[in-house]
This record gives structure tokens, sequence and C-alpha cells, in this order.
């Protein structure tokens, strides 16, 4: 159990290294590398960032957080409770708006982006990530309707079984069974949203907020800023 | 809040008045966020190497 | 050392020479927390939400008998909507959507088999055999009658409905030859009125029931829930999907796809549906690759938008040239 004191600096003599080599190491130095807390939390931002649209995304996170604490509550009283009791009301109705905050501010974060062009600089793939949410929050907000047990779930599944059926899709995800349309909703579908946020919001902390438009491309280093320092 | 909402119809434009509102309101807050001073925006302390 | 710290690197610079100042995120998203929090809790309390009560077939058997007696025909003579659908219930044709060389209704074949004759009246009128002779007669008479014989009956009794009234409670037609059909429907109307047809046809031999396919298509094929929901204005033909019961907002965010269900050529096909996934499959695949698109990724520099959202830095920069001018 005698450890050179010299191993943990990755000097060891032998070349064989227990905190450098062997996959454990392989991943946390890519994490390290890639997911410096420094940048996911930064402290400092360009002095640009100055505006209220850049709020639109943190509201809509925060949002999110309300609509998974709401829905959460909803499922662990059980789908009758919210129509029996005048509690399970009230927090179906912290479920309802919150989920009207959360698109509409996902929208005016995405009409933010769009008009910032945020996509810049290799920003695309936090675009897309983003409007897959987009797509993945509108299929679950679906099977939350479906799964409401009311007239408007009941009209719901009556007209959109076409819709749905009409794609082939129909044969497996049956709008008008209320047990698989409440499993997806409560469990795997808001799984995938929040997983898809937690990826969106780490792609925008590691890329930082992009440069106005029209402002000069980063440099690309330290000889290249001192010559092109003068323009 | 349980009765029939009433419907603004404009050619074959048909929606609901809660709807109107909820997107007037989308759009009021945009124009407010692109408009509206943002607070606590100190002046920064260190000139960056870019500025003259 | 650059090489080593590639990733943090790439931040480092892209902000090398931008003035950066103090930003506080977490504390942002505590306050956006807070601001929402009180936002969500003062709309539910004031504002509740949305739960007109579901309809039901016992409901629907109450209100308008005539109705519920012309659909439960329907479904006996196999003529229904839904008895006609095709994938994924039977191997009809009447609702299946195609468009050009795509048929993926008919691909994916029938995967909640459903029955309309046996499973919406024939399998609940047996369960209330028991104790009613006649019933068990007339269910004998009909089953043991030619097709011929019986689609007679059901053809005659169907016209007849057109004129029906409701008498103490029974739906009166002119006298005709209807065979057993009138006492197999006034007996399963006395079932659907007691609320039994609502559990009967959730029965699949399970104790546990979480398949709403049988009643909710059988109620699909009367007028009542689909008249409940011409009052809230529901149905597609009036921006349905985007609309809620009571004064509340609904599913704003579906505006582009219920858009095209008003308009040409999608109003007026048989393949709407398909027709408008299709375009809205599109839609969602421009708005994914905007950022690699010319001419769409362009859009916020030609309307220039941008310009109040960073006025500071564009205010700035005009300053600084001006300065050095």
């Amino acid at each position: 159990m005698t450890v050179p004191p010299d191993e943990a600096s990755g000097t060891a003599p032998s070349g064989v290294d227990a905190d450098d080599s062997g996959w454990t190491a392989a991943i946390r130095g890519r994490l390290e590398r890639r997911l410096p807390l420094r940048e996911l939390l930064p402290t400092r931002q360009p002095y640009y960032v100055g505006s209220w649209v850049y709020v639109f995304g943190v509201i809509t996170l925060a949002a999110l957080v309300w609509v998974v604490l709401s829905g959460v509550t909803l499922s662990v009283e059980g789908p009758q409770w919210w129509h029996v009791s005048r509690e399970g009301r009230f927090v179906n109705g912290l479920h309802f708006w919150s989920v009207q905050l959360f698109f509409i501010f996902m929208v005016l974060h995405l009409w933010g982006q769009f008009w910032g062009a945020g996509w810049r600089d290799g920003r695309a793939g936090t675009w897309m990530v983003g409007v897959v949410i987009f797509a993945a929050s509108i299929v679950t907000a679906f099977t939350g309707y479906l799964a409401q047990q009311n007239l408007d779930a009941q009209w719901i599944a009556v007209n959109a079984k076409d819709a749905v059926n009409s794609t082939g899709f129909g044969a497996f995800f049956d709008v008008t069974n209320f047990g698989q349309m409440y499993g997806l909703h409560v469990m795997l579908l808001p799984i995938g949203v929040t997983l898809l946020v937690v990826i969106h919001v780490v792609q925008v902390r590691l890329r930082g907020v992009v440069r106005p438009l029209g402002a000069p491309p980063p440099e690309e280093d330290d000889d290249v800023t001192a010559a092109k320092g003068g323009h | 809040m349980d009765q029939p909402a009433p419907y603004v119809h404009w050619s074959f434009i048909l929606i609901s008045l809660p709807n109107l509102v909820l997107i007037g309101v989308m759009i009021l807050l945009f124009v407010l966020a692109l408009f509206a001073p943002f607070p606590g925006h100190r002046r920064s302390q260190r000139p960056g190497r870019r500025q003259p | 050392m650059r090489l080593q710290r590639k990733r943090p690197v790439d931040r480092e610079r892209y902000y090398r020479g931008v003035r950066m100042v103090p930003y506080d995120l977490v504390k942002e998203l505590a306050i956006a927390l807070g601001a929402t929090a009180i936002l969500v809790v003062v709309l539910a309390a004031a504002l509740s939400s949305p739960d007109v009560p579901s309809d039901t077939i016992q409901r629907w058997a109450q209100d308008d008998p005539v109705d519920f007696v012309t659909a439960a025909t329907n479904e006996l003579a196999g003529s229904s909507t839904s008895a006609q659908y095709g994938p994924p219930y039977n191997n009809g044709s009447g609702s299946v959507q195609s468009w050009w060389v795509l048929h993926p209704q008919a691909w994916a074949g029938v995967h909640q088999p459903v029955d309309q004759p046996n499973d919406f009246v024939l399998a609940p009128l047996q369960s209330a055999v028991p104790g009613d002779a006649s019933l068990r007669t007339a269910l004998a008479t009909f089953t043991g009658a030619s097709g011929d014989r019986q689609s007679g009956w059901l053809d005659n009794y169907t016209k007849a409905l057109g004129k029906a009234s409701v008498k103490s409670g029974e739906v009166a037609t002119a006298e005709g030859d209807y065979g057993p059909v009138p006492l197999l429907m006034s007996r399963l109307l006395g079932v659907a009125r007691s609320g039994g047809l609502d559990g009967l046809l959730l029965t699949n031999g399970n104790f546990y029931q979480t398949d709403y396919t049988k009643p909710l298509l059988f109620m699909g094929d009367g007028s009542h829930l689909s008249g409940l929901a011409q009052d809230q204005k529901l149905t597609g033909n009036l921006w349905g999907m985007m609309n809620e019961t009571g004064r509340y907002p609904g599913q704003s965010w579906l505006w582009l796809y219920t858009l095209w269900y008003q308009i040409a050529p999608f109003n007026a096909s048989s393949n709407a549906d398909l027709l408008v996934v299709l375009v809205m499959v599109g839609a969602t695949t421009l708005l994914l690759l905007v950022p690699f698109i010319p001419g769409l990724r362009d859009i916020p520099r030609w309307i220039p938008i941008h310009r109040l959202i960073w006025r500071r830095y564009y205010a700035e920069q005009a300053a600084g040239r001006g300065a050095r001018t």
C-alpha cells in the first residue's frame, strides 16, 4: 500500500499511472476538459448581455420547474384527485398555468434567438436541441391533455386519433388508451424533456452567449490578435 | 370561467378571446423586452483590449 | 499549454477583447423561480383550470335516445364510421388516408381490433340476457337469420329512425318489417341508460381497464359528444385544436397545425390529416435546420430587430468609430 508520493502528479516513473489511465480516468479527464465548472457557472458576461430578451430562457426554465413540481404532486395523488378535491383542482391550476407560462416563454425565447441569429459561431447544435425540446414539449402537453379525463380529453382523443392513425403511428400510439397516454405523460416524456433541457443549458453555458450580429469574428490566437490589433 | 368563450371571427380566422389575449400578451412582452431598459447593468470596470 | 486546455480556450478566445461585466446567473434563476411561482399561484387561485365533465354513454342515451339508437343500429349493421374505418381497428377503408406512394396507415395494419356489431351491440346484450327471455329469443332470431334478412331489418329500421320520436322514454317508430331489431335496441338503450354500457365496453376479460378505445369510438359515431364539442368550439373546422373548454387559453402553440385545416387544399381533402402532418413535419425540419439554410438564416440580418437587442453594443461601436475619426 505504499504509493509513490509523486504518482498523483502523473509523473510516476513506472509509466503506469493509476490516476490517469483507464476508462474512468478517461471519462473524468474528458468531463473536466469539456465541462469545467468555471465555464458552466461563469460570474461574468460580455457587456452586450443587457436585454430582457436574454431573460426569456431562464423564465422558461423556471416555469418548467413548476410544471414538473405541480405535475409530480398530481401524479402522487393519482389521476382522479384533481376532479374531486379543491386542493387537487388548485394544484391542477398550478400545472395548467405553469404549462402556459412554459410555452409562452419558450416561444418568446425562440423568437429572441431567431432574431438574434443565436445559432452562429458553432451554436447550431444548441438551436437544434432547442427545436427538439419545443417539439417534445408539444407531444408531452398533448398526452397531458389526453390524460385529463374530461370532455376536452375525450374530444381530443376522438379527433386526434384520425391524424395519428393516418401516419401509421396509431398502431403503436393509441390516443384513446388512457393508460398509455397517462404513462407517457407522467414518466417517459417529462424525463425526456428535462434531459434535453439539461443538455440545452449545458450547451448554452459552454459556448457562452453569441456575439452581436455584425460584430467582428473572434480572433484566432495571440499572434493573430497582435496582428489585427490595430484595425 | 367555465362559460363558453367569446370568439373573434375574421375571414377564415376564428380565434377564442383567451387565445387572442395570450398571443397579444406574448407580442407585448417581446416588444417590451426589446425596448425596456435592462436594470442593474453596471458600467464595466475593466476596459477590454478592443476598446480604444 | 493551449493544446491541453482546448475547450475552455475556445470561450476565452471567443470573448477576447470583449469587456466582461459581473452577471449573476444563479440569482437570475432564483428571481425567475420566485416571479413565476407568484404568477402561477395567482393565476391558479384566481382562474383555476378547465374541467368540463366528461360525456358518458349513459348521458348520451338519456339526453338523445334517438341518436343513440341510430348510432347503435349503424354499429350493428357495420355501417358506422368506426365500423368502416380501417387500420388500426379493422380492415375497412373508410378512414384510411394516403398520399402519393405513402400509405402508412395501411402499412401499419390492424393493432387494436374492434368488431363493432359484436363488441358494441351483441356482446353487451348477451350479458343482459339472464332473466330476459324475450331478449334471448330476439338475439337468437337475429343471429340465426341470414345476412340479407339482417340487413333488410337494419335498413328498414335505420330509415324509420329518421322519423322516430321518443314516447315515455322509448324510441318509437312507424310500423315496419324490423324483425327483432327494435327489441334489441330497446334493451341496449336500457343498458346504456343505466350506465351499464359504459362499463361493458371496457371489459376485455381483465379486471383493470385503462383502454377507452371502444367507448370513444362508439361515442365518436354518435352526435352527442360532437355536439358538446361543437358548443365549446372544439371541432377541427373551428380551429378546435388550439381551443379549450370554457374561457381558458388552449394549445395556442398548435396554431400553425390547425391553420392548414382551414384552407385549401387541405379543407376539402379526405387525406387532410396525413397531408397536414407531412406539411408540419416539413415545417419543423425547416425550423430545425434554420442555421444551415441560406435565406432563412439571413432573415435576422435583413430585418434588424437585433439592433434593439444589442443596441448598447451598436451605440458603443458607433461612438467608438466617431471618436476615432
